[in-house]
């Protein structure tokens, strides 16, 4: 059996529910009606705010991270991988759970300001730089630092012309997924923002779900896409320049520093400092909000949650949406497993056909998620396909974001693998496809796990393609919550800061239980 | 190697006397966490002289380089030049050159580059650096290779470059780590003679670390051992 037929299944659920989707908005967006809005002003002052609030979260993102950056991955800090573990944690939260969080801790008059958003879009990203642009760090050797002390430059000096030369391409890449993050935010916006803080994403939601203007959120939603074709282009012609072909990994792991004189123990301090105030106090403050009742502790707000007190006959009782999210949740790492499991295989042994696979696979990644939930809630709302209503719309939006992340869990290890011992397989008198069961099989169950825990909180979390498809009478954890926060008194309040407690809660021990699967998984293989 | 009579002058008047020590070490001990790398160690080097220090993987010589060369602070003891204690002054201000074993070449500048790197950071301006970086590239007969990328260079090429981009501020002392280990025998042997050669042309002391009795003995006028370096207790 050739090996491209395995990547049939995979090329074809993206064909039917990415491209076809996209191609829907694209036609739709063409229309007369909905090209007539780029004459007006309103959307460029959108197209604007998008922009300036993602350029300057960018910024502020890598000036208050760069120091993390450096410090936990050169400094011998003691219980430096945990702190790096930790730190990661925000990355992985619900939009919506970051969004109440800061909701719990901020001044209510800050709310609906872009300094909240920028607040945290920071928290986000923080650990993006510290991963993407610390990892480079703690591997270049320190030495080159050290050359450069003795030809006579300064310590100043030896970073501005070695260091940052060879740090260059990862701050480049962070700096660009940052930005597309932050451009494409959506929960974080929709939760903290407010009337002078309309993004994109937002606007599409606003037109699609409350002005039902489908034409014009196809406009907006085909400017974007051409908005981050554009930066993604322009990032990768950067990195492509600036990449230094050239082992510069330190041979011997010993690249951390003794934190010894003054200055460093007062980076170290800040860099603490920043920690514990932008990323571990405003999810204390959201679960301390959930317990705080009026004047006094309490645990009415929990309580709340299977009762209706919380909800009316409209609304699903809070709790219930537990059962539901962990449901999609099940079906997405199911889908994302097998789907991405087989692209995975596809593009580890076949050669051409896999890198398209590949590269296709990872587009949804760099859409929008309101762009994938719009597209598919305007491409199977008739015949042929009419998933109107059904269950299914919401795990597949979330299969279609899990699968690149299943994928890259899953390459490196298939790749690994030496293809020698297939053969000596083969030779001991395995048939192929038993040689590939005893071989491969076992390590790829592995790897797929951790895949599976990765796509588990994806989906739990995910927002933004979900707000769009989900039923009414089965919203997700992320849906519920904000349904609660739209609606007045105390009660809903304190129950959404339960609910996204809950949320924060089970996502992040999705994800780290994988990742320390991951990491047992590599000792292994 | 050619001789270097064309190039400047290396060093100032700060030239030490002939019976008096240029570099001195006195008493310098290092502990990482708690294990003792150098105890209390003492060593001086002539202003001409050429020492070849042997010891073991793991001795602790590339610690007492690094304590030499302003970049590892010692726990105890002090490093002089001409009388004078340098623990207030910076790496970057001792002027002593070192070279790595593996040639630590700056992966995203050419040769030229690498060579001209310290003049530039001294502020020198373009044509005067391109000037010596050339008559180092000839000194260690790697001439018109300026342009080429480091990656393209041979071991025993990158070690050339690594010498002459150490050699091109005019250091008053040039520190040697082990600069051919990762090179074959025969290389090894050739390089060995030539940097003798070189550092006698060019009267700069030197501290030549090896773990090579062969190589300690081709290159040093003097071989110590660094066991013997340490105080009895």
């Amino acid at each position: 059996m050739p090996a491209w037929l395995l990547g049939l299944v995979p090329a074809v659920f993206l064909c039917v529910f990415f491209a076809w989707p996209v191609a829907n908005i694209l036609a739709r967006g063409a229309s007369t009606q909905g090209l007539s809005l780029l004459r007006r002003q309103q959307l460029w002052r959108i197209v604007e705010f998008t922009l300036v609030q993602a350029v300057a979260s960018t910024a502020l993102t890598l000036v208050v991270a760069m120091p993390g950056a450096y410090v936990l991955n050169r400094y011998a800090l003691p219980g430096r991988r945990v702190l790096l573990a930790l730190v990661t944690v925000p990355f992985v939260l619900p939009t919506v759970v970051v969004g109440l969080a800061f909701r719990a801790i901020l001044p209510a008059s800050w709310i609906g300001t872009i300094w909240v958003i920028l607040i945290a879009h920071v928290f986000f990203n923080y650990a993006v730089v510290v991963r993407v642009v610390g990892g480079l760090w703690g591997q270049i050797d320190p030495r080159y630092a050290l050359a450069a002390r003795t030809l006579g430059a300064s310590p100043w000096s030896a970073f501005r012309t070695v260091t940052w030369p060879l740090l260059r391409p990862a701050v480049l890449a962070a700096t660009a997924l940052v930005f597309l993050f932050t451009f494409t935010s959506f929960g974080v916006v929709l939760v903290l923002g407010g009337p002078d803080t309309v993004t994109l994403e937002v606007e599409i939601y606003l037109r699609t779900a409350e002005l039902l203007d489908l034409p014009g959120a196809a406009v907006l939603a085909v400017l974007q896409l051409l908005m981050l074709g554009l930066v993604l282009t322009v990032t990768a012609r950067l990195q492509a320049r600036s990449a230094v072909a050239q082992r510069i990994r330190a041979p011997s792991a010993r690249t951390l520093t003794a934190v010894a004189t003054l200055g460093q123990r007062a980076l170290a301090a800040g860099v603490l400092v920043t920690i514990i105030v932008l990323l571990a106090a405003p999810l204390a403050a959201l679960v301390l909000r959930s317990v705080r009742v009026g004047d006094s502790w309490g645990l009415t707000f929990w309580r709340a949650l299977g009762s209706v007190d919380a909800s009316t006959t409209r609304f699903v009782a809070p709790l219930d949406s537990v059962r539901v999210s962990l449901q999609y949740a099940v079906a997405t790492a199911a889908f994302s497993v097998v789907i991405g499991g087989l692209a995975a295989c596809a593009v580890a042994y076949s050669g051409r056909a896999g890198r398209v696979l590949d590269a296709g696979a990872m587009l949804p990644l760099g859409t929008s998620a309101v762009t994938v939930g719009f597209g598919l809630l305007i491409t199977f709302d008739r015949a042929p396909v009419d998933l109107r209503g059904s269950w299914i719309m919401v795990p597949l939006a979330h299969t279609l974001v899990a699968v690149p992340l299943v994928l890259r869990t899953t390459l490196p290890v298939l790749r690994s693998i030496d293809p020698r011992l297939r053969q000596v397989a083969a030779s001991l008198g395995a048939a192929p496809v038993r040689a590939w069961a005893t071989v491969d099989l076992p390590l790829l169950r592995r790897v797929l796990a951790v895949g599976a825990g990765f796509a588990f909180a994806v989906s739990l979390g995910e927002f933004g393609a979900t707000v769009f498809l989900a039923r009414t009478d089965t919203p997700t954890l992320p849906v519920q919550i904000v349904r609660l926060l739209s609606r007045p008194g105390q009660v809903p309040y304190g129950a959404a800061m339960a609910l996204a407690t809950l949320l924060m809660v089970v996502t992040a021990a999705a994800v780290l239980a994988a990742e320390a699967l991951q990491g047992r998984s590599r000792v292994g293989g | 190697m050619r001789a270097v009579s064309e190039l400047p002058e290396p060093t100032g008047g700060d030239r030490a006397g002939v019976d008096r020590r240029a570099l001195a070490v006195t008493g310098v001990a290092v502990a990482f966490s708690g294990r003792t790398i150098l105890d209390r160690v003492d060593v001086a080097v002539g202003p001409d002289e050429v020492l070849a220090l042997l010891g073991p993987s793991g001795s602790g010589k590339s610690t007492l380089l690094q304590v030499i060369a302003g970049l590892l602070r010692p726990d105890a003891g002090q490093v002089s030049w001409d009388g004078r204690d340098l623990a207030a002054v910076a790496a970057h201000r001792r002027r002593f050159g070192l070279v790595f074993q593996d040639a630590l070449l700056f992966p995203h500048l050419d040769v030229a580059g690498n060579v001209g790197y310290g003049l530039k950071v001294a502020g020198q301006d373009r044509q005067r650096v391109a000037r010596r970086v050339s008559e180092l590239l000839d000194l260690v007969e790697l001439g018109g290779y300026g342009g080429r990328a480091v990656a393209t260079l041979s071991g025993g090429e990158a070690q050339r470059v690594a010498l002459a981009r150490a050699l091109a501020p005019a250091p008053r002392l040039l520190l040697l780590d082990e600069p051919f280990g990762a090179l074959d025998r025969d290389l090894r042997d050739r390089l060995a003679v030539d940097v003798r050669a070189l550092l006698h042309q060019l009267g700069t002391p030197a501290v030549h670390v090896t773990h090579d009795l062969a190589e300690a003995d081709l290159v040093g006028d003097r071989v110590v051992r660094l066991s013997d370096l340490s105080r009895p207790v």
